[in-house]
């Protein structure tokens, strides 16, 4: 199987601080991947460098055939997406942080994409325009996992964007990851410790003091 | 003319320099030395200034004129990049946006017959307008390094979602620019009402009719809106790159 991005003896270091050892790793197009981990191990910082967001110290990453470099990382970025733990929301309501991968592209928020978008992931039309801080913590992180997606990336890496949600949340997102993943074929990497999400991955990598261990 | 500030009463009037001093210590500012530093420079600098200025103004030459604003606007660059610590290039920067705030409102004055290019008028004027795009320089590249601190998470996430580098940063971009603009704006409210600014108490000083002296204010008015308008966009948007490296990613 082609891999659409592959990692070959990746380091990261700052200083003398050695982040990520020699990191190999094969990523096949339209996998569903866990990746954990003990917390301060690499975990974020090797999803961080897939995702351009820092740049690795040596070794080489492919997406799609070239390496990172020969990208522009802005146009990059908008095919592998990163989802931050904890995410921030911009400006005043919904609506400014979906119109925002749209303003980027110097196009038009399409609202009928926008509120099919948020039905998915169990929240209403009135959402748009809500005030960001009326949001509860769930309500937050669905909204900004949307912007990732409103232009389906290739990649999507999740930075344990289920950490902080309660059961029933959590189920809807996960019923959504699987839809991108199976019926959008969107490559996802998640970095979690829920046993559910692990258990229902394809593949299983951890990262342990900055050494990669991958199980199929 | 009732101008009547000699060496004696300069130095009488010291005694105020001591009303800081005092301050200073008696509550531990720690700003002592900073007071004695600067007060000794002022008076220095304005003495070698009152000189140069009479030399200048005596010989009337364009081109020794237009050597003394490149200095002033060379100074206020200097001190506005002082302002921007970890912004790379500042001098440059700060150089570009005053030479040219301060170079299309003189050209606009001088135009529209406002003032005359004669040393005695356009070195003093353009000491005015560098000296306020540097003041609003310097507040928006510090309103640019609080916000790219404060607002990191923001900036990251709009990269993360493919950004370009001036979408991620516009909103900390026109925050900064306001930040530079807002105290000549504020001042242009109250102007006449809580200050009677220097340009027009220095006419009236000097024994000129109130009624012209408010027209030069007026003029100022308008001259520093336009050179802290400049001065704000034009190093705001050549220092936002500055916080991001080659690869595009917030340093």
């Amino acid at each position: 199987m082609n891999s659409l991005i592959s990692l070959e003896k990746v380091n990261y270091q700052i200083a003398d601080q050695h982040i990520l050892h020699d990191v190999d790793w094969q990523i096949p197009a339209g996998a569903h991947i866990t990746l954990t981990g003990p917390s301060g191990g690499g975990k974020s910082t090797l999803l961080r460098i897939i995702a351009a967001m820092i740049s690795k110290t040596s070794g080489t990453l492919i997406f799609d055939g070239q390496p990172i470099e020969s990208y522009d990382p802005i146009m990059y970025r908008r095919q592998v997406s990163y989802c931050f733990q904890q995410p921030t929301l911009f400006g005043e309501t919904v609506a400014d942080n979906l119109a925002f991968p749209y303003q980027i592209r110097k196009q038009v928020m399409d609202t009928q994409r926008v509120v099919t978008a948020l039905n998915n992931v169990g929240l209403s039309e009135r959402t748009l325009h809500q005030p960001i801080i009326e949001l509860s913590g769930g309500e937050r992180q669905r909204v900004a996992l949307i912007r990732n997606i409103l232009f389906l990336p290739k990649v999507l890496l999740l930075d344990e964007v289920t950490a902080g949600l309660d059961e029933n949340n959590k189920q809807i997102v996960h019923a959504w990851l699987r839809q991108l993943n199976e019926h959008d074929h969107v490559t996802t990497i998640m970095i979690t410790h829920d046993a559910t999400e692990i258990a229902a991955a394809d593949q299983l990598a951890k990262v342990v003091a900055g050494r990669l261990e991958v199980h199929a | 003319m009732n101008l009547a500030a000699n060496n004696t009463s300069l130095f009488l009037a010291a005694m105020l320099v001591l009303v800081a001093l005092g301050i200073s210590l008696w509550q531990k500012l720690g700003l002592d030395r900073d007071i004695v530093i600067g007060v000794v420079r002022a008076v220095v600098q304005l003495f070698i200034v009152g000189y140069l200025l009479k030399y200048i103004f005596r010989v009337n030459n364009l081109w020794l004129t237009l050597a003394m604003i490149g200095f002033i606007i060379f100074n206020a660059a200097w001190n506005a990049k002082k302002r921007g610590p970890g912004i790379d290039h500042a001098l440059a920067i700060s150089l570009l946006a005053i030479f040219v705030s301060t170079g299309v409102t003189l050209g606009v004055l001088v135009l529209s017959g406002a003032i005359k290019f004669v040393p005695s008028q356009m070195i003093p004027i353009s000491g005015m307008i560098a000296s306020n795009s540097m003041v609003a320089i310097g507040l928006a590249y510090r309103s640019l390094n609080s916000q790219f601190h404060d607002q990191r998470q923001g900036v990251l996430e709009r990269l993360a979602l493919g950004a370009g580098l001036l979408d991620a940063s516009i909103a900390i971009v026109r925050e900064a620019i306001r930040t530079g603009m807002s105290p000549t704006i504020d001042s242009a409210k109250t102007v006449g009402l809580v200050s009677l600014p220097g340009m027009m108490s220095g006419l009236i000083f000097a024994g000129v009719d109130p009624v012209r002296a408010i027209r030069y204010q007026i003029m100022v008015t308008f001259m520093l809106l336009s050179a802290t308008s400049l001065g704000s966009i034009i190093a705001c948007y050549l220092a936002y790159r500055n916080f991001y490296n080659e690869q595009k990613q917030l340093k």
